[in-house]
């Protein structure tokens, strides 16, 4: 493809066009203002995580107020996800994929659950409540102890128990 | 029943099955005379001759008007596509292309499939802006007017949603028509700018290994993609079968990932963030994987496998007549080009080759039939597809046996119908 394009592009300059160079070059820079506004991509390491903190029983008072009608007292039981499951069942013919099992890293839950929760006012939460409801979710799954808070390092910190346990189908191009 | 030869594939039906079928022609005539009628009903004592000439109704009245835009004649059997949503949150769904009503390969822009995940967002193209930035020597952005002054290719490209036919995991199969279990799988010549142009403008770091992509919808969808796939053939789609790309598929500008499951396709496309690991967001690691038998989870499985579908005949459809029939269908791959589909009408014991119909396209829709009798016995249809890169569509046991039952997505195993004597077409995992 980029071969093709090379050559295409050689026309160009062999039929007399003006087109100084083989690229358009008309991309507009970002100003380092620009950069400093983009919404942060939060990774799995917690770059990107934004200050603040959060506790499990402000989390509980969050869920019960805004994610339990969904998805169950508890995390459990209702019509979206479940959140919460038994992590002995990952390999029976009915598995719980709770966030236990299934989020090998905790930072990208606060990056989806900011970004995308609830569905009918996404990126609605406010920093400290996203934090606390991580908390309080991590609770239930017996990841953290009752009434914990979490802030960028403590959710960084966590080692989701199921981490090891992903296997990568894609392998890159040597 | 039997399968005619290839050689005869242009032969007319036999003269035995002539005299059970009546005739184009005298359908003709009876459509004709009806026609007639009513003319000479609406203009009595005027133009009575019109009727002994057999005239069609339309050569007598003047048509209809020119449009803007041309919408497709509406009738109770349209092909449509099916929606099925959260019903708490309606842009949380799909909506399937009917696979089964429609021939040839390219699908309509208004029967492409959907899978939103909070619905289809309100883009004003004056505003948009595509922002590159992270490990890249210059952070740029580029407004839409630009984006279209950069030189752009076409491809005709299928796009397949990974949960595409996932009701099959279950043990009973589905009894819909093949697109509504099959048709989150489209295909469409699409035009845009190769993405990797736009990255050697920003000038990659040596270690940014992966691209992570992210849309103006409000799902939070971000997904990592290796930069191999990105610097090889991604393109940013502008249009889609030459007009705009619509907005349920990404208006202004979309990805094209060709061959790799619809996820990484990013609609809406906002921004692209070089990186050295990926971000291992919720639609790298939680959707979009596959749980294994022995508890283990499969995660970055982009390429979509090797697969077929017979179109028709499918299930819900009802064979009024004995004879000629032709089986179509649609197989396509992840990893090049389909390069042989078989057909069995006897439970899978003898297969046929079918012919393919060109031209057959690098990770694009592929048509294939196989003309055939129907004797009016019991019998299954079925077809499998192999690739030019060795790859075999498996049968469903096969797939059940190496994956399990926990999977979700990448189902394309050998799809079976059987049609019964009464010509009732259901379908079957036998």
């Amino acid at each position: 493809m980029r071969n093709r394009l090379s050559s295409i592009l050689a026309v160009l300059l062999l039929t007399g066009n003006v087109v100084a160079d083989d690229a358009p070059g008309l991309g507009m820079p970002l100003s380092a203002q620009d950069q400093a506004d983009l919404p942060a991509v939060i990774m799995a390491d917690g770059s990107g995580l934004p200050d603040g903190e959060g506790n499990a029983l402000l989390g509980e008072q969050v869920f019960q107020d805004k994610c339990m009608i969904c998805h169950g007292p508890r995390g459990m039981g209702g019509s979206a996800l479940e959140l919460v499951g038994d992590r002995a069942l990952l390999a029976t013919a009915y598995p719980d994929k709770g966030i236990a099992v299934y989020w090998p890293y905790g930072p990208p839950l606060f990056d989806y659950i900011r970004r995308s929760m609830p569905p009918s006012v996404p990126y609605s939460l406010s920093n400290e409540e996203v934090y606390a409801v991580i908390a309080y979710l991590l609770e239930l799954s017996d990841l953290l102890e009752s009434g914990a808070y979490l802030d960028a390092d403590r959710l960084s910190m966590i080692r989701m128990p199921n981490r090891d346990n992903f296997t990568e189908v894609y392998q890159p191009v040597k | 029943m039997r399968l005619i030869k290839k050689s005869s594939v242009a032969a007319t039906p036999s003269e035995t099955e002539k005299s059970k079928t009546p005739s184009a022609t005298s359908h003709r005539r009876q459509f004709i005379k009806r026609a007639a009628g009513v003319v000479s009903l609406g203009a009595t004592g005027t133009a009575t001759q019109l009727a002994a000439e057999k005239l069609p109704e339309s050569w007598q009245v003047p048509g209809g008007d020119f449009s803007n835009y041309g919408q497709p004649r509406t009738a109770i059997d349209s092909p449509i596509r099916w929606v099925s949503a959260d019903r708490s949150l309606s842009g949380d769904g799909v909506s399937w292309t009917p696979l089964h009503a429609l021939e040839g390969t390219i699908t309509p822009n208004g029967l492409h499939f959907e899978r939103h995940h909070n619905g289809v967002p309100v883009i004003d193209p004056a505003r948009w802006q595509l922002t590159i930035h992270g490990a890249v020597k210059q952070p740029l952005v580029f407004d839409l007017n630009t984006l279209h002054r950069y030189p752009m290719t076409s491809r005709i490209s299928f796009i397949e949603c990974g949960g595409n036919s996932n009701s099959l995991w279950h043990p009973t199969p589905a009894q819909a028509p093949t697109g509504y279990v099959h048709g989150l799988v489209s295909c469409s010549e699409w035009t845009g700018v190769p993405l990797s142009v736009l990255m050697d403008e920003a000038g990659i770091d040596k270690n940014a290994r992966w691209l992570i992509a992210d849309g103006y919808d409000a799902s939070g969808v971000a997904v990592s993609i290796p930069m191999d796939k990105i610097l090889d053939d991604t393109l940013v789609a502008l249009y889609q079968n030459g007009e705009p790309v619509r907005p349920e598929n990404g208006f202004p500008a979309r990805l094209l990932v060709p061959g790799w499951e619809g996820i990484v396709n990013v609609k809406w496309l906002r921004a692209l963030r070089a990186s050295d690991v990926p971000q291992m967001s919720r639609f790298d690691t939680v959707s979009y994987t596959d749980l294994q038998k022995d508890g283990s989870i499969e995660r970055f499985s982009f390429e979509m496998g090797v697969k077929s579908v017979i179109t028709s005949p499918t299930a819900g459809d009802t064979l009024s007549q004995h004879g000629y029939h032709q089986i179509s269908g649609l197989a396509w791959t992840g990893s090049g080009q389909v390069s042989r589909v078989e057909v069995s009408t006897d439970g899978g014991n003898h297969w046929i080759e079918a012919v393919l119909q060109p031209p057959v396209l690098d990770k694009a829709l592929t048509r294939f039939r196989l003309p055939w009798r129907w004797d009016g016995a019991p019998v299954t249809l079925r077809s499998r597809a192999y690739d030019s890169n060795g790859l075999a569509q498996p049968d469903r046991a096969t797939l059940l046996e190496n994956r399990g039952t926990n999977m979700y997505y990448h189902y394309n195993a050998v799809v079976v119908f059987s049609i019964a004597a009464d010509g009732s077409v259901r379908h079957v995992y036998a």
